[in-house]
């Protein structure tokens, strides 16, 4: 059936998508955490190096975790208080161990030298933005965490002529970014307008999904005389908020799965990190704090919270008013966030879009595939997934890598649909895992 | 307090997504059960009770050898016959089946489509060939009386005194020469020819349930509802027959020879296009693939019913593209997100 919103081809929509749980509400500021973890290998790219040792004091937005090399990020205080401990800690999604830095909240609300302060940017050059960027370490806050600074510096070859602003917000229960584009549209405009600047870059688009209905009224009137900034209505489908598919949508551009958007000459940019941007350009802010969606039928009271990166998920559930039977708590939404075992070692980190709590979840069991072919007709990549997951279940590299494994973006619209519930995601996951095993044993 | 791993509910670790899909295979498989229901009415009516003894040998059949089979398999064997599959494989048998047919080929049938079809080729999911259609082929070589020409038996079944006073077979209205044709597409009654009104209804010699058009019409429509099959299938299987039919010159000139909505109507056509060419197992995974399947079958339909010895093609027909489904599937691969566009 066709659309009458712009779309792509695959993809599926959940009949109770959870937004209604969330959507209308007010953001509550979170209570200071008395501790934060900040983790050094919050984004993509070379962990950071941490730079205090323990019994330092800091301030808020001081710079503990230094960028190492170009495709990496720093790393703020998010509380002021003591460094009383650097030692390993997991990461919660990735899994992998990174120094973290902990910090004891001293209750000192103060800034760091120079930061938060009004800036003139009226004349500000690209390369100031860029600058600016780079020492607040904003990374891409829609959940891949790609640092933001790598993004604003495309490769001289590569000639930018669209950005491309991510208001699509397809996973299901989180409205973070529904929430920031209703109580901040202004920063977000202006966030997104310091991004042309710093690229040179004169047109821009934004696609927000047709459920946001009201956002989207707000920006057309504001843009109703901005000829470079287009805005457009999306169709309500999963994954519509990626990027190749809202590339898609938007220009009608194709790119393959294991490229990036610059190649067909677009920097896609999440709302949320257009706020940091201009927070940090125009204020000097570092990026200390995010929305963070708090949902699920296991908390009484979800909501939008404004929380300190770093800040444990037991505080977070506390707020929400947890119930006892919580069974699975997943970090980010229900089609790509990562199930945690243990709650007490979870932190939030700069990705961290939402902290979904569920009870009573199943724990389907997995039959043999009946070849219903509704994993392929809705995989957005063109990939058979009831042959990938098959592959994975045999552990056959060879043949993996022959049925094009490596353009799977894990959207999971495959098992989500498949009546077999085969875990499909899982097989492929554990697949790509022995292809890497067999890359570094080379 | 969050329980945790310590105290309490223990958290459920898997791989993302977290949220499924309400639909799974019992659902789909009851469904397709359901609506086969109409065709089974429209069976008894037509021919009497004992068609619905022939379903139930079928059935019982069908779920002894699936429990059998799963306890030799060391699987719950009430999870096996929980997921209808069983069912359905045994009701499309018994829909292939004469109205008269002798008890034991309807056990000897549904136990080759459960233990030889199915679990010897890996059970459900992994079956080269649609299980009732691979045994309906079977007991016609292996019984090839009691499924082409001795359908006399039915008349012994005690149906005919229902039977009578609803309808007549038949131009002449004689019961027992009308019931001796296996099917309105035999040859040798070439004189004969039904009206599409008695085709459509199903008052027409013919397998158990494959003669009321309507009911299997009905059947079909609500599973494309409530999509488990897709459309485009039986359209385009039928649509195929309809048109070979005018162009093609029969072998034998019958008088509905080129008549395009006999060939619609007469025979297992609804059955095969709307039940068993729409069976996820054994047909393509892509929309590209399933349109090549059901054109091939329906071109091998009208092939075996012109220029073959056979009255019937659609069970062969649809046996050879099950057997073509791999193939099928390897040169319709859906096309890359980001590769070139085919110009």
């Amino acid at each position: 059936m066709k659309s009458k919103f712009n779309s792509f081809l695959g993809g599926i929509h959940p009949k109770d998508d959870g937004k209604i749980l969330t959507s209308g509400m007010k953001e509550v500021i979170a209570p200071i955490p008395k501790k934060v973890y900040l983790l050094m290998n919050q984004h993509i790219g070379a962990p950071a190096k941490p730079i205090v040792n323990k019994g330092d004091v800091v301030k808020i937005g001081q710079i503990i975790g230094e960028a190492q090399g170009f495709i990496s990020s720093n790393v703020h205080a998010s509380v002021g208080g003591k460094v009383v401990d650097v030692s390993p800690y997991p990461h919660p999604v990735t899994g992998i161990k990174s120094q973290a830095v902990v910090i004891e909240n001293s209750g000192d609300e103060g800034w760091a030298e120079a930061l938060n302060v009004e800036q003139d940017i009226e004349n500000i050059t690209p390369e100031e933005i860029k600058q600016r960027v780079l020492s607040a370490g904003i990374v891409g806050l829609g959940g891949a965490t790609f640092p933001t600074h790598v993004k604003l510096t495309p490769p001289k070859d590569k000639i930018i002529d669209t950005i491309v602003m991510n208001g699509a917000e397809c996973e299901p229960y989180l409205t973070c970014d529904h929430h920031v584009m209703r109580s901040n549209t202004n920063e977000v405009l202006q966030g997104l307008r310091l991004v042309m600047k710093c690229i040179g870059c004169k047109k821009a688009h934004i696609g927000i999904e047709s459920n946001k209905q009201d956002v989207y009224t707000t920006f057309k009137n504001i843009l109703a005389n901005d000829h470079a900034i287009k805005i457009d209505l999306l169709e309500v489908k999963y994954p519509q908020g990626a990027e190749h598919q809202l590339i898609k949508a938007l220009l009608n551009r194709e790119f393959k799965p294991t490229q990036l958007p610059m190649e067909v000459g677009v920097v896609v940019i999440n709302v949320a990190t257009a706020v940091a941007i201009y927070n940090a350009v125009k204020f000097n802010r570092p990026l200390i704090e995010r929305i963070v969606t708090v949902t699920g039928n296991g908390v009484n009271k979800p909501q939008n919270l404004l929380v300190r990166i770093g800040t444990p998920v037991r505080d977070l559930l506390e707020i929400a008013e947890p119930s006892a039977d919580i069974n699975k708590i997943i970090f980010g939404g229900p089609m790509m966030g990562i199930a945690q075992g243990n709650v007490d070692n979870a932190v939030t980190v700069k990705g961290t879009g939402g902290i979904l709590a569920l009870k009573n979840q199943p724990q389907y069991t997995s039959h043999a595939c009946i070849r219903c072919g509704r994993c392929v007709s809705s995989c957005p990549y063109g990939l058979n997934p009831s042959e990938l997951s098959i592959i994975g279940e045999s552990r056959n590299v060879s043949l993996a890598l022959e049925n094009n494994v490596l353009e799977c973006k894990e959207c999971g619209c495959c098992s989500y649909i498949c009546p077999a519930k085969r875990p499909i995601v899982h097989h492929i996951k554990f697949a790509k895992a022995l292809i890497a095993k067999q890359k570094t044993k080379k | 307090m969050v329980n945790n791993t310590q105290s309490g509910t223990p958290l459920i670790v898997s791989a993302s997504p977290h949220i499924r899909d309400g639909d799974s295979i019992p659902r789909i498989m009851w469904t397709v059960n359901l609506s086969l229901l109409p065709a089974g009415f429209a069976a008894v009516f037509i021919f009497g009770y004992y068609t619905l003894f022939v379903i139930g040998l079928c059935c019982l059949t069908a779920v002894l050898t699936e429990a059998v089979i799963s306890i030799l398999k060391k699987q719950p064997a009430f999870e096996m016959i929980k997921d209808g599959s069983a069912f359905v494989t045994a009701i499309l048998l018994a829909y292939t089946l004469p109205p008269g047919v002798v008890w034991y080929v309807p056990v000897v049938g549904s136990f080759f489509a459960i233990a030889i079809v199915k679990h010897a080729f890996g059970g459900l999911g992994n079956n080269i060939w649609n299980p009732a259609l691979a045994a309906r082929a079977f007991l016609q070589v292996a019984y090839p009386v009691a499924i082409n020409s001795d359908w006399r038996f039915f008349t012994d079944a005690g149906a005919m005194n229902v039977m009578k006073n609803i309808t007549r077979i038949g131009e002449n209205g004689l019961l027992l020469d009308a019931v001796t044709k296996a099917t309105p597409l035999a040859k040798e009654s070439g004189t004969e020819i039904y009206t599409l009104y008695q085709l459509l209804i199903g008052s027409v010699p013919g397998c158990i349930g494959e003669t009321s058009v309507i009911a299997l019409l009905a059947g079909g429509l609500y599973l494309i509802y409530k999509k488990c099959i897709k459309w485009y299938v039986p359209v385009t299987y039928l649509a195929t027959v309809f048109i070979f039919s005018i162009f093609l010159p029969p072998r034998t000139m019958t008088p509905w020879a080129n008549n395009p909505f006999y060939h619609l109507f007469a025979g297992g056509l609804f059955l095969g296009a709307f039940f068993m060419a729409t069976d996820m197992v054994t047909t393509p995974l892509t929309k590209k693939g399933m349109i090549i399947f059901s054109v091939g079958a329906g071109l091998l339909t009208i092939l075996i019913r012109f220029y073959s010895g056979y009255p019937e093609g659609v069970c062969y027909s649809i046996l050879i593209m099950n057997t073509a489904t791999p193939l099928i599937d390897r040169f319709t691969k859906p096309r890359l997100y980001g590769s070139k566009l085919k110009k």
